[in-house]
This record gives structure tokens, C-alpha cells and sequence, in this order.
């Protein structure tokens, strides 16, 4: 057997991957909390429910036919789930920009995220009204099952898939907001709404868009998980803490932060479940903590306002 | 920078509200005998608690989001202390305030370097510390929690055990807290507390030391928010991770928002009106979290003033209809 640091290596390389995978989540979690924060000024707590609803919308679909018995409804799968889920939580969150966070744009940041606390414990009630605390299982899909042993260690597919995916859509959202001229006028209606109106541009409907699409992210981060996490109630509950610790980390509302720091702080926890496990579920406050005395805008922080 | 909008005090209020704490407290003392003493204790203990919470939520300006830490941390330190040492239940509460101030000067100081939401998600990820730390060490027995507490003899003399006893105890422990936030918001440091959260540039720009306002009124608010968890705590004989959760914290914001942010008597209503509702609705399960979460929405969105706000538009209108003055 292979020792690093008096560890052997497979336990090594498979906390590795674990903190990966944790990582790819952190990042596509963190990424829509710090869009919503960086383009609206929303501190988005609901975020964890949201992504508990797209595992539930993904679950949904795949038991339609034991949910509405006699229908004949069709069981939908992974792959079309992949899709639909996220515009259904795209719709929930246009619905929810729409009758309550654009209310709190112009009060203090901190009643938008008072409001947000309040909408995940009805969201979470209400799942946890019907499914209580206990989790639902969700089938890998067929195409990604399996995985191959690499000698050191067992690859799992999905696992694979869940990262590479995970990385494409941070970077496509980054280039998107950063590069393209719809993110140009996106963050000129931030920093200016009333010039950018002027300029004949639906201000109001852009920032609808974009809580939509930030939701929305959250949506297909639920349906990803849902295969490797179990679908219960309360699955975003203590994700969306972390989350917000991770965005906070990366610089509140820089998008290139809260992907780096994701990804970062996934891995630094799976190591320390390697050395030191008891401090594994602390070990990202801490360093948010420390972080926040040595650099206080994070670490690619814009100046927070 | 002001995190919460607060009008300066109607001097209306000042009357209906001095009124009403006496009416309050004559009610406290008669209560147990028409109601079950251990939900007047829940209740003592998170008026307590909201009103504690209120001094830097309300008074400092500051949105914390994470006092269950101190509430939690009193609660384990006095079930603990009580438990395993041979000390009287007033040492130990004692013990419990001394360990929650002592943190609250930590934490208070990691935290007050930023405002708004930087300051809620600090102190959250703080609380989230104190949290996994109780659920991992070993004497806290995880889900479990510390059962049995006893609750000992009141200065080794009055036995505690029974329920009517522990009440006038828990009352008695409670009305010391209470005057002492009282006589700190009314004195000249509560004053100044006032000036630093509507404009801490000019405050400073006085020779005020802004900063160490700020941590004494959140060490304050600590060392109370473990009284409040340590008379639960010793009350209920219990010590458990709910304590210490991040929900707790939550629903402290929610008692407090909902009476009225900045006053004396709003987390005294808040934190009536949010154990009730907790009691009376625990029979319906999930649906106490679901109607939580919409008085959230409410208050958020329609009565940012909390009670306290809409009974000052009432009295307004009523002072302004019989054109009497005050």
C-alpha cells in the first residue's frame, strides 16, 4: 500500500474526488448566489431551497406515472430533466422576483435577505409538510453508470460527468456576463438603472431575467445532485450556509471568486476529512473567518458598497 | 450606514408602552396560575432572548445572524456544569452568561470589522462553528443532547423541581436581565450606542471609538442571550442542537422584527406571539416552519415597524381624531 503523509493513497485520491465533487457544487451554487448579489444587491438564502426544488421537480418527473396514477403519464427521465427542471425553477423564481424581491431593491440589503429566510422556510416546510425529513432516491442514469478503476483508485462516471459539466457551465455564465455585450448592458443597469432605461433598455425585466436564470442555476445544480445526494426536503438547508461562506470567501458578487473559492474550498475539505475529519464541517469558516481579517473583500473582491 | 430604518421614538409610545410593560409584568405574576408554568418559562426565557438579541439588531444597527451560538453555548455550559459538578443552579447559570459574553467578545470582534450583510454571514458562519462543534463533541451526545439536567437547589436552600417554584425563579433571574438591558439602553452609553447606528461617521468624528461601542453592546447581548439559554436550558433540563441551530437564530431575528425593532416592548410581543404560535401550532408539524416564514414575508414586506409600528399608527390616529394631546 502507498502512503502520503502516513495516509494511504486511496483513501487520499478518494477524498480528493469527494471534495471535488463537493467543489463542483460549491461553484455552480455559489456562482448564481453572487451573480443575484452582484447584479441585484440580494443576499439569495432561498437559494438552497431552490436547488432542493429542482431535485424535487427532476424527481418528480421521473415517478410522474406513481404520482398521477391512471393518467398514463410517461416517466421522464434524467436527461430531459436536465433541462426542464431548471426552466421550471427559472419560472418559480421569475414568479418569486416578480411578487417579492423586487419590493426590497431599494431597502437595506439586509431585509432582502430577512425576506429570502423567510421564503425557504415555506418552501422547505411546505416539502417537508408532504415528504417529512426522509430522502428520496434518484437513479444514476444508464448512460453513466459505472465507473473504471484506475489502479490507485475507482472513477465513478457520473462523478466525472457532474465536474466536467460543472466547469463548463461556470465558465459559459462567466463569459457570458463578462464578455458578451448582454452582460455589458447587465452590469451597466447595476451601476447605473436610470442612465441605462434612458438608453431605451427594460431595466426592471433584465433584473427579472437574471434572478430567473441565477434560480435557475440552482434548479439544474439540484437535478445534478440529485443522483448522488438523496432528493429530501432539507438538502439545500446547510448547503446554502456554506455557500454563502464560499461567496463571501471568493468576494461578495465577483462571479470569477465564487467559482475559484467553490472548487477551492470543496477540495480543502476533503483533505481535511483525510487528516483532521472532526474539523471537516468547520474547516470553510474558519477560513472564511481568517480570510475576512487578512483580505476583507475576499479574495478577488471588488469593494463591496 | 443604518442597517434597519428606525423613526425616532413618538412620544405616544413612550406612554402606551410603559402601560403596558407593568400590565405585562402584573400578568407574570398571576399567570401560572391559569397557565402551564414550563410555557410562562418558555416564554420569560425567549423575551429574554428577543430582547437581547434587539440590543444589536435594533439599537446597534447590526444583523446578526447567529445568536443561537450564545443561547446554545449558555445552554450546554450550564446543562454541563450543572450536571457533572457539585455547584448550585445560580453558579451555574452565571458560569453560562460568563462563557457566552466571553464568546460574544470573540466573535464580536471577528465581526464587527464589516456591516450589513458581510456582518450577518460572519456571525452566521460562526454560529455554524459552535454548532458542528456540540454536534461532534463527545459530553454534548450529539442528537441526543444532555437529558436530565438537575435543577438543583436555589442557593442550595429552595428546591427547584417543582414546576410553580422554577417559574417565580426563572421570573425572578428574568427581571434582572431584563432592568439591566433596560438601564443600558436608557443611559448615556445606550445614547451613544443610538448615535453610532444613525451616523457612525459623525459619532466618531465626536471622539467616539465606534468599534468598541459596538463590541460592548454585542458582548452584552451575548452574555444575555446565555442567560436566556441558560435558564431554558436548566428549566427544561435539557441542552440539544436545536440550541444551537441555525433556525434558532433565524427565528430570534423573526420575534424581534415582528414586535418592532428598536423598542423596548416589541421583542416582549414578538417573543410572545412566536412560542404561542410554536406551542399552539406544534400539532401541525411542518406548517409552524411554512406560517413562520410567511410572517417573515409579511413583516418584511408590509410592517417593517413590527407591532409596535402599527399600534403607533393606531394610537396616531386615534391621538389626531380626538385632537387630544400628549
Amino acid at each position: 500500500m502507498i502512503l502520503i503523509f502516513g495516509v494511504p493513497i486511496q483513501a487520499l485520491t478518494g477524498q480528493l474526488m469527494v471534495g471535488l465533487i463537493n467543489g463542483a457544487f460549491y461553484a455552480l451554487l455559489s456562482l448564481g448566489v453572487a451573480i443575484i448579489f452582484g447584479m441585484l444587491r440580494i443576499a439569495n438564502f432561498v437559494h438552497g431551497a431552490q436547488y432542493m426544488l429542482g431535485a424535487f421537480v427532476a424527481w418528480f418527473l421521473l415517478n410522474l406515472p406513481n404520482i398521477f396514477p391512471g393518467l398514463g403519464l410517461p416517466t421522464i427521465g434524467y436527461w430531459v430533466a436536465l433541462v426542464l427542471a431548471p426552466l421550471v425553477v427559472f419560472g418559480v423564481g421569475i414568479l418569486i422576483e416578480f411578487l417579492f424581491i423586487r419590493r426590497v431593491y431599494d431597502l437595506d440589503h439586509a431585509y432582502s435577505l430577512l425576506l429570502t429566510i423567510g421564503l425557504t422556510m415555506v418552501l422547505e416546510g411546505a416539502f417537508r409538510l408532504k415528504y417529512g425529513s426522509s430522502g428520496q432516491p434518484y437513479e444514476i442514469p444508464e448512460l453513466l453508470k459505472g465507473g473504471r478503476n484506475l489502479g490507485f483508485m475507482f472513477l465513478p462516471y457520473y462523478r466525472v460527468w457532474v465536474v466536467v459539466v460543472s466547469l463548463v457551465v461556470c465558465f459559459a455564465t462567466w463569459f457570458m456576463i463578462e464578455r458578451t455585450k448582454f452582460g455589458a448592458y447587465l452590469r451597466a443597469a447595476t451601476e447605473d438603472p436610470i442612465l441605462v432605461r434612458a438608453f431605451g433598455i427594460n431595466v426592471p425585466l433584465m433584473l427579472m431575467l437574471t434572478y430567473g436564470f441565477g434560480v435557475g442555476l440552482a434548479g439544474f445544480t439540484g437535478v445534478m445532485a440529485a443522483p448522488i445526494y438523496q432528493v429530501s426536503p432539507g438538502m439545500g438547508q446547510n448547503l446554502i450556509i456554506i455557500v454563502f461562506a464560499v461567496v463571501v470567501i471568493g468576494g461578495m458578487g465577483s462571479i470569477l471568486g465564487a467559482i475559484i473559492s467553490g472548487f477551492f474550498l470543496g477540495i480543502i475539505e476533503g483533505l481535511t476529512k483525510v487528516f483532521w475529519p472532526e474539523a471537516s464541517n468547520t474547516v470553510i469558516f474558519v477560513i472564511m473567518a481568517i480570510i475576512l481579517l487578512v483580505r476583507p473583500n475576499g479574495l478577488i473582491g471588488r469593494v463591496a458598497k | 450606514m443604518t442597517t434597519i430604518d428606525i423613526k425616532q421614538q413618538p412620544v405616544a409610545r413612550l406612554e402606551w408602552e410603559k402601560v403596558a410593560l407593568v400590565i405585562l409584568l402584573a400578568l407574570a405574576l398571576i399567570a401560572p396560575s391559569f397557565v402551564y408554568p414550563l410555557f410562562l418559562v418558555r416564554i420569560l426565557t425567549f423575551v429574554l432572548f428577543a430582547s437581547a438579541y434587539n440590543l444589536i439588531f435594533g439599537y446597534a444597527g447590526l444583523l446578526g445572524f447567529g445568536h443561537a451560538a450564545f443561547f446554545g453555548l449558555a445552554s450546554y455550559a450550564v446543562a454541563q456544569s450543572a450536571k457533572t459538578l457539585p455547584i448550585t443552579p445560580e453558579i451555574a447559570i452565571l458560569f453560562g452568561v460568563f462563557v457566552s459574553a466571553a464568546m460574544g467578545v470573540v466573535f464580536g470582534w471577528l465581526a464587527i470589522r464589516r456591516q450589513g450583510l458581510y456582518f450577518a454571514m460572519i456571525t452566521l458562519a460562526l454560529a455554524q462553528i459552535v454548532y458542528f462543534f456540540f454536534a461532534q463533541v463527545e459530553w454534548a451526545h450529539g442528537e441526543d443532547g444532555i437529558q436530565s439536567v438537575p435543577r438543583g437547589h436555589f442557593l442550595g436552600l429552595i428546591d427547584l423541581s417543582d414546576n410553580m417554584v422554577m417559574y417565580y425563579f426563572v421570573l425572578g433571574v428574568f427581571l434582572i436581565g431584563f432592568l439591566f438591558l433596560l438601564r443600558v439602553i436608557a443611559s448615556p452609553y445606550g445614547e451613544v450606542l443610538k448615535a453610532v447606528r444613525d451616523n457612525e461617521a459623525r459619532a466618531i468624528s465626536l471622539g467616539y471609538d465606534a468599534n468598541a461601542i459596538k463590541l460592548i453592546a454585542f458582548t452584552i447581548s451575548a452574555g444575555l442571550a446565555g442567560l436566556a439559554g441558560g435558564l431554558n436550558a436548566l428549566s427544561f433540563q435539557l441542552a440539544s442542537l436545536s440550541d444551537v441551530h441555525y433556525l434558532l437564530s433565524a427565528e430570534v431575528i423573526l420575534m424581534v422584527l415582528i414586535g418592532g425593532a428598536a423598542t423596548t416592548i416589541g421583542p416582549v410581543l414578538g417573543a410572545v406571539v412566536v412560542v404561542a404560535m410554536q406551542n399552539y401550532f406544534a400539532p401541525f408539524g411542518a406548517w409552524v416552519l411554512v406560517f413562520q416564514g410567511v410572517i417573515f414575508v409579511v413583516c418584511v414586506l408590509t410592517m417593517r415597524n413590527g407591532i409596535v409600528g402599527v399600534i403607533d399608527m393606531l394610537a396616531k390616529a386615534w391621538v389626531d381624531k380626538s385632537g387630544k394631546a400628549y
